[in-house]
């Protein structure tokens, strides 16, 4: 389980350095989970390619979190060109389940105008469509084969006269 | 007068092999002219889809390909699609690319803008529904989606579809007029081509784009899908349009314009 997060850990501080030449502030972009999402964060696919300047996992400290089965990480600094990056992951019963980036570079005015791409979120928030009262739906193309499952087929029901 | 007090109406038709809904909210949803402008945005997309279908032998499109028809003599619209091609290849520094795709039926490399004609038609239908004066109106076809709405009306919210969960959204969007279009690998899987490898792309899972126009942010999630890593410093380099990216690690990217997540 250690071995898992600490390899998921250095995959997402891989992503950052690998993103790093553009980080800047990045803060209220991880909104609140109504709904964590449980399986997507299981298996990055994303290798870690970015150069072997640094070990993140090597130094990850961990703390407890609020429930059982959860773990937040935390990376040394990891320094770039343009500054140092560090990541904190939060881990539960094995899936990235949070991801801070608590020191990230923010000293110029690029680093402000050029932000939110730069630094990891998680796709946790998952929304009800009923709840988020939407009118209808975007995404990958939709064929007519699809559409009876669809969330847009169950829209368009509700205002077929 | 909120959104769920205004009067609205739904109408669905499968057309280009895609689900083609329009909402519209106003008043006398029932009456002739409301009924004649539905009627003519969907002939509109039926007549493109004659005209350019690559699944139809006898589309001008294919009769174009095949040299059996000039491009001067056919449809006037074959030949706006080819120059709208040609500068969406240039827009996308060749990552939108209709030259050489697989025949849908066949497999075998032939010219299909398919990705550029859905957003460009759906433009031209919606103008019939532009001329409704006093409606607000959204158009959904397959997936992308263009909407309108009175200044004094409520703004249409758009769900952004759960890439690795199709029944659920991850995002909402409020748009008073404008257009998302989203590309990725959630319901046909890895379908778009890097036009460099003609391997298809697989770096990004989705990628939504929101600007002005449908035609462009359709081919520009394309493009951005297809060119993977680089595309949301691409995407903010495009004035009007911006773009929301799932990693196939799960990880979401925007580009600064993007909205924040809306109130719920």
């Amino acid at each position: 389980m250690r071995r898992i997060t600490l390899w998921l850990f250095s995959t997402v501080a891989a992503l950052v350095l690998l993103f790093s030449y553009r980080t800047s502030t990045n803060s209220g972009q991880v909104s609140a989970a109504t709904t964590p999402m449980t399986s997507p964060a299981t298996t990055p696919t994303t290798s870690p390619t970015s150069p072997a300047s640094t070990s993140p996992s090597a130094s990850a400290s961990s703390s407890s979190g609020g429930s059982s089965g959860t773990k937040t990480y935390t990376g040394s600094a990891a320094s770039t060109r343009w500054g140092d990056v560090q990541v904190s992951i939060t881990v539960t019963d094995g899936k990235i389940t949070d991801v801070q980036v608590p020191v990230y570079p923010s000293e110029n005015g690029r680093d402000q105008e050029i932000n939110a791409y730069a630094l990891p979120m998680l796709v946790q928030e998952t929304l009800d469509a009923q709840s988020a009262k939407i009118d209808t739906v975007s995404g990958a193309t939709v064929t007519s084969d699809g559409y009876l499952q669809s969330l847009q087929s169950a829209l368009d029901a509700a205002h077929l006269s | 007068m909120t959104a769920t007090t205004l009067a609205q109406r739904a109408w669905v038709e499968q057309i280009m092999g895609l689900p083609v809904s329009i909402h519209l909210r106003g008043p006398d949803l029932t009456s002739e002219p409301v009924a004649a402008a539905v009627a003519a945005a969907f002939a509109e997309l039926r007549h493109i889809d004659a005209v350019l279908s690559p699944y139809r032998n006898d589309s001008d499109l294919s009769r174009w390909e095949r040299r059996e028809l000039k491009l001067d003599s056919a449809d006037p619209t074959l030949a706006e699609v080819v120059s709208l091609c040609e500068e969406a290849i240039r827009r996308t520094d060749g990552w939108f690319d209709p030259r050489g795709l697989p025949d849908p039926r066949t497999g075998e490399p032939r010219y299909d803008p398919s990705g550029l004609v859905k957003g460009w038609a759906v433009e031209r239908a919606a103008q019939h529904l532009a001329a409704l004066a006093g409606y607000s109106w959204c158009f959904n076809a397959g997936g992308d989606v263009l909407v309108h709405a009175p200044a004094a009306r409520p703004r249409w919210r758009i769900g952004i579809e759960h890439p690795f969960d199709p029944t659920r959204i991850m995002r909402v969007l409020e748009l008073r007029s404008g257009a998302v279009a989203t590309s990725g690998s959630t319901h046909r899987g890895f379908h778009i081509l890097d036009p460099r490898t003609r391997r298809p792309a697989s770096a990004v899972r989705a990628i939504s784009v929101t600007g002005p126009t449908l035609l462009w942010a359709d081919v520009y999630a394309t493009a951005a899908a297809a060119r993977g890593g680089g595309a949301l410093p691409w995407i903010q380099s495009l004035p009007g349009y911006d773009a929301l990216a799932v990693l196939p690690s799960g990880l979401v990217r925007t580009t600064n314009g993007w909205p924040a997540a809306g109130p719920l």
